[in-house]
């Protein structure tokens, strides 16, 4: 069987965001593709060792809330101190209960697939990035590294 | 249930993990070996087919009983 080829391009670095790049390249990994994903923007935040990703209700009008938190919370309730914070562990606990997967682990697990992790130079450069803070085992390319790669493949995913 | 080789439970485990463990169990086994994984993730039914299907381990049973889902997959 010939190798298929995945690219992804990651870009957005919150926890409920952070799932489709490793969930799909993971798995497209188990199932014999030659798999890369190129991190550029928000998406650095996903390739740190310490992750501390979170996730807001603000501004996303679809996303489940407990116990009809939305009907009792205007939007400006959304922004008050500390909603974040609550809303990322309740997000957590919820994974954990129903069998999710961390970020942590599918991440581990797309490294031990050999999934290429890429991460954008500009970007690093452009927030003053400290690389010190990122996993190892990761590259960092640009734009005409990923095409080379991205030009052969057969799925491209823009997340 | 016919015979197997080895088992993996998978059981409390979401998408995509029962796919990842039973690809690392088949990684460590030998062709015509036999895997039986157990499953709670309803998803799990039409991911094991395209697993076998995409992979060519053949899927030789894929039944549920009692709540729980089994799946044989003998290693190409």
């Amino acid at each position: 069987m010939e190798e298929k080829k995945l690219a992804i391009i990651a870009t957005k670095g919150s926890l409920d965001w952070a799932y489709p790049p490793f969930i799909l390249a993971s798995t497209a990994a188990a199932l014999g593709y030659q798999t890369q994903i190129f991190f550029t923007f928000y998406g650095l935040q996903l390739l740190k060792k310490k992750l501390a990703l979170e996730v807001t209700p603000l501004g996303n009008p679809g996303m489940p809330m407990p116990m009809g938190m939305d009907k009792w919370f205007p939007v400006l309730g959304l922004a008050l101190p500390g909603m974040q914070g609550m809303m990322t562990a309740m997000m957590k606990q919820k994974m954990k209960a129903k069998g999710v997967a961390s970020v942590d682990q599918l991440r581990d697990l797309c490294q031990e697939a050999e999934v290429k992790l890429i991460a954008c130079q500009m970007t690093v450069d452009l927030f003053d990035m400290d690389t010190a803070e990122f996993i190892d085992g990761i590259e960092y390319a640009g734009a005409a590294s990923f095409f080379e790669f991205a030009g052969d493949s057969d799925i491209c995913l823009y997340i | 249930m016919a015979e197997f080789d080895q088992e993996l439970d998978a059981s409390g485990l979401n998408c995509p993990l029962p796919i990842l463990r039973a690809k690392k169990t088949l990684n460590g086994m030998t062709g015509g070996q036999i895997l039986h994984v157990i499953a709670t993730d309803p998803g799990s039914v039409k991911d094991f087919d395209a697993f076998a299907k995409q992979t060519g381990n053949e899927l030789m049973e894929s039944k549920e009983d009692g709540g729980k889902f089994h799946f044989l997959i003998r290693k190409s």
